[in-house]
Protein backbone atom coordinates (compact mmCIF):
# COMPACT_ATOMS: atom_id res chain seq x y z
CA UNK A 1 0.00 0.00 0.00
CA UNK A 2 1.22 3.72 -1.23
CA UNK A 3 -0.09 7.10 -0.32
CA UNK A 4 -0.54 9.75 -3.03
CA UNK A 5 -0.60 13.07 -1.46
CA UNK A 6 -2.27 15.92 -3.80
CA UNK A 7 -2.17 19.75 -2.40
CA UNK A 8 -4.68 22.23 -3.34
CA UNK A 9 -4.47 25.64 -2.93
CA UNK A 10 -6.72 28.69 -4.24
CA UNK A 11 -5.52 30.90 -6.84
CA UNK A 12 -3.41 33.01 -5.30
CA UNK A 13 -5.21 36.50 -7.11
CA UNK A 14 -8.54 34.75 -5.40
CA UNK A 15 -9.31 36.51 -1.83
CA UNK A 16 -9.11 33.80 0.56
CA UNK A 17 -11.23 35.04 3.43
CA UNK A 18 -10.78 32.07 5.59
CA UNK A 19 -6.92 32.68 5.41
CA UNK A 20 -7.72 36.18 6.28
CA UNK A 21 -10.09 35.25 9.52
CA UNK A 22 -7.10 33.26 10.56
CA UNK A 23 -4.25 35.62 10.38
CA UNK A 24 -6.48 38.24 12.11
CA UNK A 25 -7.12 35.81 14.71
CA UNK A 26 -3.25 35.03 14.87
CA UNK A 27 -2.51 38.69 15.53
CA UNK A 28 -5.01 39.41 18.14
CA UNK A 29 -3.60 36.28 19.96
CA UNK A 30 -0.17 38.07 19.83
CA UNK A 31 1.65 36.76 16.75
CA UNK A 32 1.78 39.63 15.21
CA UNK A 33 4.70 38.33 12.90
CA UNK A 34 2.69 36.28 10.61
CA UNK A 35 1.48 38.10 8.12
CA UNK A 36 -0.58 36.73 5.54
CA UNK A 37 -2.40 33.27 5.55
CA UNK A 38 -3.68 31.11 3.22
CA UNK A 39 -5.87 27.99 3.44
CA UNK A 40 -5.45 25.11 1.19
CA UNK A 41 -6.30 21.35 1.03
CA UNK A 42 -4.87 18.38 1.29
CA UNK A 43 -5.62 14.91 -0.15
CA UNK A 44 -4.17 11.74 1.11
CA UNK A 45 -4.95 8.60 -1.58
CA UNK A 46 -4.18 5.18 -0.37
CA UNK A 47 -3.68 2.97 -3.07
CA UNK A 48 -3.24 -0.68 -3.35
CA UNK A 49 0.34 -1.98 -4.80
CA UNK A 50 3.08 -0.10 -6.15
CA UNK A 51 3.25 3.20 -7.26
CA UNK A 52 4.01 3.44 -11.05
CA UNK A 53 4.38 6.57 -13.32
CA UNK A 54 1.39 5.62 -15.36
CA UNK A 55 -0.29 5.91 -11.62
CA UNK A 56 0.82 9.21 -11.17
CA UNK A 57 -0.33 10.85 -14.44
CA UNK A 58 -3.91 9.14 -13.64
CA UNK A 59 -3.80 10.79 -10.06
CA UNK A 60 -2.61 14.25 -11.90
CA UNK A 61 -5.56 14.06 -14.49
CA UNK A 62 -7.64 13.27 -10.95
CA UNK A 63 -6.37 16.10 -9.61
CA UNK A 64 -6.70 18.37 -12.27
CA UNK A 65 -10.13 16.94 -12.78
CA UNK A 66 -11.90 16.39 -9.68
CA UNK A 67 -9.73 17.37 -6.62
CA UNK A 68 -9.33 20.76 -7.78
CA UNK A 69 -11.47 23.29 -9.72
CA UNK A 70 -8.86 24.70 -11.87
CA UNK A 71 -10.77 27.64 -12.54
CA UNK A 72 -10.55 28.82 -8.59
CA UNK A 73 -7.44 26.60 -7.38
CA UNK A 74 -4.22 25.23 -8.63
CA UNK A 75 -3.20 22.09 -7.53
CA UNK A 76 0.45 22.76 -6.35
CA UNK A 77 1.62 19.20 -5.75
CA UNK A 78 1.20 15.57 -6.52
CA UNK A 79 3.58 13.15 -4.78
CA UNK A 80 4.19 9.61 -2.77
CA UNK A 81 4.04 9.97 0.92
CA UNK A 82 7.14 7.80 1.90
CA UNK A 83 6.79 5.53 4.81
CA UNK A 84 9.09 7.06 7.25
CA UNK A 85 6.34 10.61 7.20
CA UNK A 86 3.49 8.59 8.15
CA UNK B 1 -44.18 22.32 -20.79
CA UNK B 2 -42.51 19.71 -18.51
CA UNK B 3 -39.91 21.05 -16.67
CA UNK B 4 -37.30 18.69 -14.57
CA UNK B 5 -36.11 19.68 -11.12
CA UNK B 6 -33.16 17.66 -10.55
CA UNK B 7 -32.89 16.60 -6.44
CA UNK B 8 -29.39 15.72 -5.55
CA UNK B 9 -28.69 14.47 -1.81
CA UNK B 10 -28.62 17.61 0.14
CA UNK B 11 -30.80 20.03 -2.69
CA UNK B 12 -33.40 21.94 -0.33
CA UNK B 13 -35.31 23.76 -2.76
CA UNK B 14 -36.17 21.06 -5.28
CA UNK B 15 -39.85 22.04 -3.71
CA UNK B 16 -39.93 25.62 -4.15
CA UNK B 17 -38.85 25.27 -7.94
CA UNK B 18 -41.34 22.64 -8.68
CA UNK B 19 -44.23 24.86 -7.04
CA UNK B 20 -42.49 28.19 -8.90
CA UNK B 21 -43.44 26.18 -12.06
CA UNK B 22 -46.42 24.85 -11.12
CA UNK B 23 -47.39 29.05 -11.16
CA UNK B 24 -45.67 29.36 -14.08
CA UNK B 25 -48.08 27.45 -15.70
CA UNK B 26 -46.16 24.21 -16.35
CA UNK B 27 -45.90 20.80 -15.18
CA UNK B 28 -43.18 19.90 -12.89
CA UNK B 29 -40.91 16.67 -13.52
CA UNK B 30 -39.10 15.47 -10.31
CA UNK B 31 -36.20 13.76 -11.52
CA UNK B 32 -33.00 12.12 -9.16
CA UNK B 33 -29.76 12.50 -9.51
CA UNK B 34 -28.34 9.11 -9.80
CA UNK B 35 -30.72 8.58 -12.77
CA UNK B 36 -29.30 8.55 -16.22
CA UNK B 37 -32.89 9.25 -17.43
CA UNK B 38 -34.57 13.15 -18.20
CA UNK B 39 -37.79 11.19 -18.56
CA UNK B 40 -38.50 13.33 -21.96
CA UNK B 41 -39.11 17.15 -20.23
CA UNK B 42 -38.45 20.04 -22.47
CA UNK B 43 -36.30 22.33 -19.24
CA UNK B 44 -34.38 21.81 -16.66
CA UNK B 45 -33.55 23.43 -13.48
CA UNK B 46 -31.05 22.53 -10.95
CA UNK B 47 -32.24 23.95 -7.72
CA UNK B 48 -30.84 25.68 -4.29
CA UNK B 49 -29.05 23.50 -1.20
CA UNK B 50 -26.12 22.24 0.01
CA UNK B 51 -25.54 19.02 -2.13
CA UNK B 52 -23.11 16.49 -0.76
CA UNK B 53 -23.15 19.06 2.34
CA UNK B 54 -20.60 21.46 0.21
CA UNK B 55 -17.94 18.89 0.41
CA UNK B 56 -14.56 19.28 -1.74
CA UNK B 57 -16.71 22.38 -2.94
CA UNK B 58 -19.78 23.80 -3.48
CA UNK B 59 -22.02 21.62 -6.20
CA UNK B 60 -18.57 19.87 -7.23
CA UNK B 61 -19.74 16.28 -6.22
CA UNK B 62 -22.88 16.98 -7.71
CA UNK B 63 -22.20 18.11 -11.09
CA UNK B 64 -20.12 14.73 -11.28
CA UNK B 65 -23.52 12.99 -10.96
CA UNK B 66 -24.63 10.24 -12.85
CA UNK B 67 -27.81 12.14 -14.53
CA UNK B 68 -25.06 14.91 -15.53
CA UNK B 69 -24.19 13.19 -18.35
CA UNK B 70 -27.45 13.33 -19.80
CA UNK B 71 -28.22 17.26 -18.37
CA UNK B 72 -24.64 17.96 -20.56
CA UNK B 73 -26.25 16.53 -23.81
CA UNK B 74 -29.49 18.36 -23.50
CA UNK B 75 -27.59 21.77 -22.65
CA UNK B 76 -25.83 21.18 -25.44
CA UNK B 77 -28.50 20.27 -27.44
CA UNK B 78 -29.90 24.01 -26.66
CA UNK B 79 -32.54 22.83 -23.88
CA UNK B 80 -33.43 25.65 -21.23
CA UNK B 81 -31.04 24.85 -18.76
CA UNK B 82 -31.09 26.70 -15.33
CA UNK B 83 -29.16 26.44 -12.13
CA UNK B 84 -30.39 28.59 -8.77
CA UNK B 85 -27.41 29.01 -6.54
CA UNK B 86 -26.52 25.78 -5.84
CA UNK B 87 -27.67 24.73 -8.83
CA UNK B 88 -25.31 27.59 -10.28
CA UNK B 89 -22.17 26.62 -8.77
CA UNK B 90 -22.69 23.19 -10.24
CA UNK B 91 -23.12 24.29 -14.13
CA UNK B 92 -19.69 26.37 -13.69
CA UNK B 93 -18.32 22.87 -12.18
CA UNK B 94 -19.59 20.68 -15.10
CA UNK B 95 -18.24 23.96 -17.10
CA UNK B 96 -21.53 24.47 -18.58
CA UNK B 97 -20.76 28.23 -17.14
CA UNK B 98 -17.48 30.19 -17.11
CA UNK B 99 -15.94 30.80 -13.92
CA UNK B 100 -16.37 30.04 -10.48
CA UNK B 101 -17.67 30.71 -7.07
CA UNK B 102 -16.19 31.10 -3.99
CA UNK B 103 -16.71 32.58 -0.50
CA UNK B 104 -17.89 35.63 0.16
CA UNK B 105 -15.42 38.29 0.85
CA UNK B 106 -17.03 39.07 3.73
CA UNK B 107 -17.07 35.48 4.76
CA UNK B 108 -20.31 35.91 6.07
CA UNK B 109 -23.51 34.34 4.74
CA UNK B 110 -25.76 36.73 3.67
CA UNK B 111 -29.96 36.90 3.27
CA UNK B 112 -31.44 39.70 2.19
CA UNK B 113 -34.20 40.67 -0.43
CA UNK B 114 -31.36 41.74 -3.43
CA UNK B 115 -32.42 44.09 -5.84
CA UNK B 116 -30.66 43.61 -9.46
CA UNK B 117 -30.53 44.68 -12.96
CA UNK B 118 -31.61 42.99 -15.77
CA UNK B 119 -28.32 43.14 -18.29
CA UNK B 120 -29.11 40.47 -20.90
CA UNK B 121 -32.36 39.61 -22.09
CA UNK B 122 -31.34 37.32 -25.05
CA UNK B 123 -31.83 34.00 -22.65
CA UNK B 124 -34.37 31.07 -22.59
CA UNK B 125 -34.91 32.56 -18.81
CA UNK B 126 -34.91 36.50 -19.39
CA UNK B 127 -36.82 36.87 -22.30
CA UNK B 128 -39.96 38.52 -20.71
CA UNK B 129 -37.93 41.21 -19.12
CA UNK B 130 -36.48 44.82 -20.60
CA UNK B 131 -33.07 45.16 -20.64
CA UNK B 132 -32.13 47.59 -17.59
CA UNK B 133 -35.12 46.32 -15.62
CA UNK B 134 -34.81 46.12 -11.91
CA UNK B 135 -35.99 43.13 -10.01
CA UNK B 136 -36.04 41.82 -6.61
CA UNK B 137 -35.02 38.20 -5.60
CA UNK B 138 -34.32 36.63 -2.31
CA UNK B 139 -30.30 35.84 -1.99
CA UNK B 140 -29.06 33.38 0.61
CA UNK B 141 -25.68 32.23 0.30
CA UNK B 142 -22.02 31.81 1.94
CA UNK B 143 -20.64 30.99 -0.86
CA UNK B 144 -21.61 33.49 -3.98
CA UNK B 145 -18.96 35.33 -4.81
CA UNK B 146 -18.37 35.05 -8.57
CA UNK B 147 -14.61 35.04 -10.04
CA UNK B 148 -12.75 34.37 -12.90
CA UNK B 149 -9.50 34.86 -14.63
CA UNK B 150 -8.65 38.72 -16.09
CA UNK B 151 -9.35 36.98 -19.79
CA UNK B 152 -12.29 35.39 -18.72
CA UNK B 153 -13.95 38.63 -17.55
CA UNK B 154 -13.27 40.21 -20.41
CA UNK B 155 -14.61 37.80 -22.63
CA UNK B 156 -18.12 37.05 -20.58
CA UNK B 157 -18.15 40.95 -20.71
CA UNK B 158 -17.03 41.50 -24.16
CA UNK B 159 -19.62 38.70 -25.39
CA UNK B 160 -22.66 40.03 -22.88
CA UNK B 161 -23.13 37.09 -20.97
CA UNK B 162 -23.75 38.94 -17.74
CA UNK B 163 -27.58 38.18 -17.23
CA UNK B 164 -28.06 39.94 -13.93
CA UNK B 165 -25.52 42.36 -11.61
CA UNK B 166 -26.59 43.19 -8.27
CA UNK B 167 -26.91 46.81 -7.56
CA UNK B 168 -26.87 48.60 -4.37
CA UNK B 169 -24.39 46.82 -2.49
CA UNK B 170 -22.25 43.69 -3.28
CA UNK B 171 -23.42 41.14 -1.41
CA UNK B 172 -20.79 39.12 -2.16
CA UNK B 173 -18.20 40.88 -3.50
CA UNK B 174 -18.52 39.63 -6.97
CA UNK B 175 -16.27 40.61 -9.66
CA UNK B 176 -18.40 43.28 -11.60
CA UNK B 177 -21.54 42.71 -9.26
CA UNK B 178 -22.19 39.58 -11.51
CA UNK B 179 -24.82 38.02 -10.17
CA UNK B 180 -25.87 35.74 -12.87
CA UNK B 181 -24.89 34.48 -16.06
CA UNK B 182 -25.55 32.68 -19.46
CA UNK B 183 -23.97 31.03 -21.81
CA UNK B 184 -23.76 32.44 -25.26
CA UNK B 185 -26.50 30.30 -27.08
CA UNK B 186 -28.64 31.40 -24.26
CA UNK B 187 -29.92 28.36 -23.15
CA UNK B 188 -27.91 27.79 -20.09
CA UNK B 189 -28.32 30.45 -16.88
CA UNK B 190 -27.54 30.50 -13.50
CA UNK B 191 -27.90 32.67 -11.05
CA UNK B 192 -26.93 33.04 -6.80
CA UNK B 193 -30.29 34.53 -5.95
CA UNK B 194 -33.45 32.53 -6.13
CA UNK B 195 -36.18 33.39 -8.31
CA UNK B 196 -38.30 30.62 -6.84
CA UNK B 197 -38.46 32.67 -3.38
CA UNK B 198 -40.18 35.03 -5.65
CA UNK B 199 -43.13 33.63 -7.02
CA UNK B 200 -46.92 34.03 -5.26
CA UNK B 201 -48.14 37.10 -2.75
CA UNK B 202 -47.73 37.11 0.68
CA UNK B 203 -44.74 34.72 -0.12
CA UNK B 204 -42.16 36.78 -1.77
CA UNK B 205 -39.30 39.76 -0.84
CA UNK B 206 -40.60 42.74 0.48
CA UNK B 207 -41.06 45.42 -2.58
CA UNK B 208 -43.73 48.23 -2.76
CA UNK B 209 -45.93 46.01 -0.01
CA UNK B 210 -44.96 43.48 2.33
CA UNK B 211 -43.84 40.20 1.33
CA UNK B 212 -45.18 41.05 -2.65
CA UNK B 213 -42.28 40.69 -4.63
CA UNK B 214 -43.03 37.95 -7.37
CA UNK B 215 -40.14 38.96 -9.96
CA UNK B 216 -38.90 35.43 -10.06
CA UNK B 217 -42.31 34.14 -11.94
CA UNK B 218 -41.24 35.92 -15.00
CA UNK B 219 -38.06 33.50 -15.11
CA UNK B 220 -40.43 30.35 -14.86
CA UNK B 221 -42.67 31.72 -17.19
CA UNK B 222 -39.59 32.88 -19.75
CA UNK B 223 -38.55 29.21 -20.39
CA UNK B 224 -42.22 28.73 -22.03
CA UNK B 225 -42.06 31.45 -24.52
CA UNK B 226 -38.32 30.13 -25.43
CA UNK B 227 -39.62 26.71 -26.14
CA UNK B 228 -42.92 27.70 -28.19
CA UNK B 229 -40.67 30.01 -30.55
Amino acid sequence: MAVIVVDVMPKAEILDPQGKAVSRALARLGHGEIGDVRLGKRFELTVEGEVTDALLEQVRKIADDVLANTVIEDVVGVRVQEEADR
Amino acid sequence: MRVGVITFPGTLDDRDAQRAVRLAGHEPVALWHGEHDLHGVDALVLPGGFSYGDYLRCGAIAARSPIMTEVVEAAERGMPVLGICNGFQMLTEARLLPGGLVRNATGLFVRRDQRLRVERTTTAWTNRFEEGQEIVIPLKNGEGRFVATPDEIERIEGEGLVAFRYLGDDPNGSIDAIAGIANAAGNVMGLMPHPEHAVELGFGPTTTRMKAGIDGLEIFKSALEAVAA
